[in-house]
């Protein structure tokens, strides 16, 4: 049994700036880490291994800093590392992102199963797990949020839909994208660190890829581009305080007066 | 990819249970101001298994074409045959722009229709707007909110989902009709068996127009009972931060927040929680913002059209018992 898993180095998304003077955001004005949904992916693998037996493979697109969260990987007990770099893979939107781990899956060989997270904090488009599926012509569930029942062929697992959960029954091979609530990642020890911090991570260019047209790459081969950026438009709040023993009687007045009240 | 081939704009209207989600109907409104400046016809598309005549509400909601898919494999969550069948009529009518509601369905959906037609698409869409020569612009918040990113399309269609609750629907008009063109699903087996369906027990903040909102300032996972009170005098429903969820104090279907549901009532309440910029950026675009805390320096109150600083134990039952006297 081969298991994928997709993770992405991603900057602290609570601590980011966003430069005003130039309408960019300050990668420098937080650390790197990998995506917490990641986390909940490689865990995710490594109970199936540890039930099972499994082969794991980790694999990241990115600049060459992105080794580190291949690195977690290994150090949550996958067995192999792939970092995607290259140059022509840069400014890559979900299109060509898609199509680079597409190319990059089919020469790594068969897989059972790809997991990953179900978007990414810094971009949050939670595109390139469905349309990675799409690409290598598997299925999809999306949103899970528990694998009820694994085994070496299928799994059944509950996926959230805005109107409730369904339980799924789902044959391999198939591509998983995996909520918060998918179980809680356990940290690794300090040998299983060091172990991860010895080993060796591949790195593969797009000549390391085989058979890919050039202009599906990266900034190449995107078809949407940011156009410009802007700050929210604020909207103009009241900032009325309310206080003393009415305030509760004030505050209803008011809410009366907008149409707020029930019936 | 000739882009002059492509014309006109294309809804994807989402059922479940038979009935339209209503985040069709506000895409309708959103694509019919879109087509009048650009002169161009606005058309949705819809599978389902006899779906009767929910399909007319497309055109009372300003579809001018509706292209629908029957098959009973089709009335429920199938992916792949939603995929299929929908890539195929974008080959054949070659839309200028499709857009697609954000839902769990659609976020799933459009990803795969975009990979399988080879074009871009833009998530979670809070605007949209015409930019020279009739290109869609399609604005998203990006970076917890604290951005908004202008984004471009090359290829056609122009694809975007987008957020629910952000564009206005038009009047509903049962007068109107359009043109109903029945296609033939080609049907692909899955390999996906739904074992069993659990409903969220209608709990949908995202649709709520009242929500009373409570964080860390909440003692005890039995006092959220006191915030329950509040949102029935309203007619509302009680949501919560993120540590709250954590805690396993709620489920991850009330948390609002840049992590959990972005919601947009008309009225919302935040109760005992200090307004962290990831909580900020689930809820900045509420109608009218009520703030209960103690701390009055806390980032909500700058948000707030209303501040109340004291004691929630206090504020909130007053609330509610003045609240339940004047309506």
């Amino acid at each position: 049994m081969h298991i994928i898993v997709l993770a992405k180095q991603v900057p602290d998304i609570e601590k980011v700036k966003f430069l005003r003077e130039t309408n960019r955001v300050d990668r420098k004005s937080a650390d790197s880490e990998i995506n917490p949904f990641d986390l909940n992916a490689l865990e995710a693998a490594q109970q199936m291994k540890e039930q099972l037996g499994a082969t794991v493979t980790v694999i990241s697109m990115g600049p060459q800093s992105a080794e580190a969260v291949l690195r977690e990987g290994i150090a949550r007990d996958a067995d192999r590392g792939i970092l995607l770099y290259d140059d022509s893979f840069a400014g890559a939107d979900t299109l060509a992102t898609s199509y680079t781990l597409a190319a990059a899956i089919r020469k790594v060989g068969d897989f059972d199963l790809i997991l990953c997270g179900e978007t990414t904090v810094d971009g949050d488009t939670g595109q390139v797990g469905p349309g990675l599926a799409e690409r290598l012509g598997v299925s999809l569930l999306p949103f899970v949020s528990e694998l009820t029942k694994v085994s070496t062929d299928k799994v059944t697992a509950v996926t959230e839909t805005s109107a409730g959960s369904l339980s799924v029954e789902a044959s391999f091979p198939l591509l998983i994208t995996g909520t918060k609530e998918l179980n809680t990642p356990r940290l690794p020890t300090l040998k299983e660190k060091l172990r991860a911090r010895k080993a060796e991570v591949e790195k593969w260019t797009a000549a390391d890829l085989g058979d890919v047209d050039p202009v599906k790459l990266g900034i190449a081969g995107s078809a949407t581009w940011v156009e410009s950026i802007a700050l929210p438009p604020e909207k103009k709040r009241k900032g009325e305080v309310l206080q003393g023993e009415d305030a509760a009687s004030q505050l209803v007045a008011a809410l009366d007066k907008a149409g707020l009240l029930k019936g | 990819m000739n882009n002059e081939e492509y014309k006109g704009l294309m809804v994807f209207a989402e059922q479940r249970e038979g009935k339209i989600h209503p985040v069709a109907y506000e895409l309708l409104g959103k694509g019919t101001e879109i087509a009048q400046k650009l002169n161009i016809e606005v058309s949705a598309v819809v599978l389902g298994s006899d779906l009767g005549d929910e399909i007319n509400e497309l055109f009372y909601y300003g579809a001018e074409k509706v292209y629908s898919y029957n098959h009973p494999v089709l009335a429920d969550f199938d992916l792949l045959n939603y995929k299929h069948n929908v890539a195929r009529l974008i080959n054949e009518v070659k839309p200028e722009t499709l857009l697609i509601g954000a839902t769990h369905l659609g976020r799933s959906l459009a990803p795969r229709i975009a990979a399988a037609v080879n074009t871009g698409l833009t998530a979670d869409c809070t605007a949209l707007e015409v930019g020279d020569e009739g290109n869609l612009v399609q604005i998203r918040p990006a970076f917890s909110g604290n951005i908004l990113a202008h984004i471009r399309t090359t290829t056609r269609p122009q694809m975007a989902t987008v957020r629910y609750k952000v564009m206005q629907k038009l009047p509903r008009d049962p007068s109107r009709k359009g043109e109903i063109i029945e296609k033939e699903p080609e049907i692909i087996e899955s390999v996906l068996k739904i074992v069993s369906k659990e409903s969220s027990g209608g709990v949908n903040i995202a649709e709520a127009d009242v929500i009373v909102c409570g964080g860390r300032g909440v003692k005890s996972s039995t006092d959220f009972e006191l915030l329950q009170d509040l949102a029935d005098a309203f007619g509302g429903i009680v949501g919560c931060t993120r540590p709250i969820v954590d805690d396993g104090w709620m489920g991850k279907e009330h948390q609002v927040g840049f992590s959990g549901n972005t919601v947009k009532p008309k009225l919302y309440i935040a109760v005992g929680l200090s307004g962290s910029p990831q909580h900020l950026a689930g809820m900045r675009d509420s109608d009218v913002i009520v703030a209960i805390n103690a701390d009055p320096s806390a980032p909500i109150f700058k948000l707030a059209d209303y501040g109340v600083v004291g004691d929630l134990y206090e504020v909130v039952p007053k609330l509610a018992a003045e609240a339940r006297q004047r309506s």
